[in-house]
């Protein structure tokens, strides 16, 4: 057994026994009822402009939004759709009509009844036209027909797959209420929309913009017995050494997604009066990555953009800088998702010096003076530590076979402006956020002919014909297996060309009180609506 | 109303000077790649090419970097400080809320150093090169060398999270609806951490000012002729040393009054207190133009108010000072 093996057999059982911890309260807990009330506190490190999940899919939104509203379908713990707004659907045989049987007896906070209406509206008016991501998704959606209160018959142009409908809507699917927004001259300026009115377990109570958000109780919400809490406050730290400090000091019980340090998480993953684990984020899995700008005639070459995946020590960062919370990746669909993950098997790059060395050589790039074969411009997004660790890591691995790097930083806007519109960018490094399905998160990264200036999309000037119609195929294939099938060849075909390389998965941290029930109990539970969720006195 | 005079003089003085400050911090921030769409997108998590240009319509982003200050100069004299694009309110509304916080820790912390620096420094003076001196003027020195937010930190540790005495952030407790004179209570309880970390490195420079213009007047002729007299020495102080000793304090009050501002920041971050210096702060991060040229109009009248005022005190003070001048 070599090294690395050690190495990953020990991070496995380091999250088999982390995975232990999450087990535990709920064993040593089960004869405990659930207790009603009391306040949650919870760590919101970046303010959003709005609160509507309708109107922006961001975690910064689902974190509380998702209290308040609702989506037609979340997952349950096995990860698969269930019914929230919507109790039953069916699609169509040729794929471009899916109904939704909606729940009854569901009223918004402000007492009128929820139906189809606010369905319709929602969909043509906020997912298809706003919200981020949906209006991908949404595309060819033409209209949405209801022919009663309790029916929502979405029609498409093109064939929908129902699977990729379903594992898009927990997060693309919250509905508004119609009656809000109806006739307001811009849905992004409603004043709901930093006190927003769903049907959720909690209502919205106060916004304090800067200091906290309070939601209480919902006394008519339509689970028998739920919710448990009695408030939610979200309590504005920007800092996460004094996000850290308040937790310990107990004026925060949970900071979702990774909010805190990374010393501070291994330091509170000590304390018994904290759980620290990934549960709960599976649904929220994100790759670091590589992108390589086309426009440079080196790294359009396939032998250098192999040449530096080779030349990077990715088992030795992540035991060194990441600890527990990430292993490696092998390509832009990560292991946790289980309804398309195609194996290991594919073209992957392991490091190897001496090989990225003759790699070089042969491309015709040989070292010049003092032994520089060309330098390079490296752009890392400025989300998270583990860039800024990992940015470093890059320019140290690549000085050792002959590549210069400078480092660029910038701030969120920059970044963004810089890459995306400008291509100011020779590699750029940051998250790839995959979303339960390639079509939603993962395929634009790869498809040619993307607008300028989108963000998260194939901004590096790469083009393949082959890749782009396995794409618009799976994206319209309603055969789940065949669409399985397409997305392996996507794959292959990503990680043999590498336009992009991803070679580590991560899962985002959860820091959340001891005391907590119910708790990180399915794959987006941070943005789920917490109505089960309760705390032990 | 020789006053109001040359308050309106100083104002009038002043405006040219905040209308360069304007237009330097507009152009400044044309320098930072990205825009507040840019900064919406990041915070999204993605978005599409059409979503962001038709944002861009909305914010008035798709106008010539001449257009749009051009029309943000036009509005300023209409006195309407825009709207903000990350709060979605007017511009005034959203400072307006922050500046109490803010107002508050500068006064408190402006007081607090200015006050401890002086007796500190008085003290000094008179035990120059005995250990009383030596004890202080150490205590200086480290509280000057140290970042505020480490000492911020440090204070949550010890007295949030060790003793328990004090709360380790915000601005009030929202656990419980609190008014009249218990509200007061709990918002300088939630105060005295953040004063003191601001505080500390500005005592530092107080006192050393304080010690050293003590020195320097304990020197002068007029001292030793009160001496002379035989008058005993803690008159002496008080009514011949301290006045004269205290004009370079006062001046400073006016210098530091900005500084703090910046000082802020920091403080207000590791603090979560709802204050101008993290709103300024976040204004930058998510390139919200209209706020943060909102918060360098607001700053500079107050620092302009400030200076203002010690301008009168320093008349008070010196008689030689006249204000017609």
């Amino acid at each position: 057994m070599n090294r690395l093996e050690m190495t990953r057999r020990a991070a496995l059982l380091t999250s088999a026994a982390i995975a232990a911890n999450v087990a535990n309260p709920f064993r040593a807990f089960a004869q405990e009822a659930p207790r009603k009330g009391g306040v949650f506190n919870v760590h919101y490190g970046a303010e959003q402009r709005q609160l509507n999940p309708s109107l922006q899919a961001s975690t910064g939104v689902y974190i509380i939004g998702g209290k308040i509203q609702e989506a037609l379908v979340d997952l349950d713990e096995k990860g698969q759709p269930v019914g929230v707004l919507a109790e039953s659907w069916e699609s169509s045989p040729d794929g471009k009509t899916i109904t939704f049987k909606l729940r009854k007896g569901v009223t918004w906070h402000d007492g009128k009844p929820f139906t189809s209406a606010d369905v319709a509206f929602t969909a043509m008016n906020m997912w298809k036209k706003i919200l981020n991501y949906g209006s991908t998704l949404q595309l060819f959606l033409t209209a949405v027909e209801t022919p009663d209160a309790q029916t929502a018959v979405f029609k498409y142009e093109r064939p929908m797959p129902l699977g990729l409908l379903l594992r898009a809507l927990p997060d693309l699917g919250y509905v508004s209420a119609k009656h809000i927004y109806e006739g307001s001259s811009d849905i992004r300026q409603n004043p709901a929309n930093l006190a927003p009115v769903g049907t959720g377990p909690f209502k919205f109570n106060k916004y304090e913009r800067g200091q906290y958000i309070i939601a209480e109780r919902n006394e008519n919400y339509w689970r028998p017995n739920a919710p448990y809490l009695d408030r939610i406050v979200w309590k504005v730290v920007t800092d996460r050494a004094a996000a850290a400090a308040q937790m310990e000091a107990g004026d925060i019980q949970y900071s979702p997604f990774s909010g805190l340090t990374i010393s501070d998480m291994a330091r509170l993953g000590k304390d018994k009066r904290f759980i620290v684990s990934t549960k709960g984020n599976e649904g929220n899995a994100r790759t670091n990555t590589i992108e390589f700008n086309f426009r440079r005639k080196e790294l359009a070459d396939i032998r250098v953009r192999r040449a530096i995946a080779h030349a990077i020590n990715v088992p030795f960062f992540i035991e060194n800088f990441l600890g527990d919370f990430a292993k490696p990746g092998t390509g832009p669909i990560p292991s946790v998702s289980t309804d398309f993950y195609p194996g290991p098997d594919t073209p992957q790059y392991p490091y190897d010096k001496a090989r990225a060395i003759k790699l070089l050589d042969e491309a015709g790039f040989k070292p010049g003076a003092g032994g520089t074969r060309f330098s390079l411009r490296l752009l890392p997004a400025p989300w998270g530590e583990d860039i800024s660790l990992w940015a470093t890591f890059i320019q140290q691995s690549l000085k050792e076979v002959g590549i210069p790097v400078e480092i660029v930083r910038n701030d969120g806007g920059g970044f963004l402006k810089q890459v995306y519109a400008d291509h100011a960018f020779d590699l750029s490094t940051g998250w790839h956020q995959y979303r339960n399905d390639p079509a939603v998160s993962t395929t634009v990264w790869y498809r040619s002919g993307q607008p300028v200036g989108a963000p998260w999309t194939n901004q590096w000037d790469w083009k393949n014909d082959q890749i782009d119609k396995v794409i618009d195929d799976a994206a319209t294939e309603i055969d789940p297996v065949k669409r399985k099938a397409l997305y392996a060849e996507f794959v292959k075909e990503a990680n043999t060309e590498l336009p992009v390389w991803m070679p580590i998965e991560q899962i985002f941290v959860t820091v959340i009180t001891a005391k907590a029930r119910n708790h990180s109990n399915n794959p987006r539970w941070g943005s789920s609506s917490w109505h089960d969720l309760w705390l032990s006195a | 109303m020789r006053i109001l005079t040359l308050a309106g003089r100083r104002l009038a003085a002043s405006l040219p000077t905040l209308f360069l400050i304007l237009i330097g911090v507009f152009l400044l921030l044309q320098l930072a790649p990205g825009d507040t769409v840019d900064a919406m997108m990041a915070q999204m998590g993605g978005g599409d090419a059409a979503t962001a240009r038709e944002l861009r319509k909305f914010y008035g982003l798709d106008l010539s970097v001449p257009m749009q200050l051009a029309n943000y100069l036009w509005r300023l004299v209409q006195f309407d400080l825009g709207f903000s694009s990350i709060y979605g309110k007017p511009v005034a509304t959203v400072i307006f809320e922050r500046l109490p916080a803010t107002l508050l820790l500068m006064t408190a912390s402006l007081s607090f150093a200015f006050f401890f620096g002086l007796v500190l420094g008085v003290v000094a003076a008179r035990g120059v090169n005995r250990w009383p001196d030596t004890l202080i003027s150490t205590l200086g020195l480290i509280f000057y060398a140290t970042p505020s937010f480490w000492f911020g930190l440090m204070a949550i540790v010890v007295f949030s999270i060790y003793l328990q005495w004090l709360p380790a952030g915000g601005f009030e407790d929202i656990g419980a609806v609190q008014t009249g004179f218990e509200r007061t209570l709990d918002i300088a309880a939630h105060l005295v951490l953040p004063t003191l970390t601001l505080a500390l490195i500005f005592l530092a420079i107080y006192l050393r000012i304080m010690r050293a213009s003590m020195l320097e007047v304990l020197n002068l002729d007029y001292v030793r002729t009160a001496r002379a007299k035989g008058l005993d020495e803690t008159r002496i102080i008080a009514k011949h040393v301290l006045r004269n000793a205290l004009l370079p304090m006062v001046t400073l009050i006016g210098l530091q009054a900005g500084t703090m501002l910046g000082g802020s920041v920091v403080v207000e971050s590791v603090f979560s207190l709802p204050g101008l210096g993290r709103l300024a702060y976040e204004s930058v991060i998510q390139r919200d133009l209209n706020t943060l040229l909102g918060i360098v109009f607001v700053s500079a009248l107050l620092v302009i108010l400030v200076n203002f005022l010690v301008d009168l005190l320093y008349a008070r003070l010196d008689p030689r000072i006249q204000a017609e001048g």
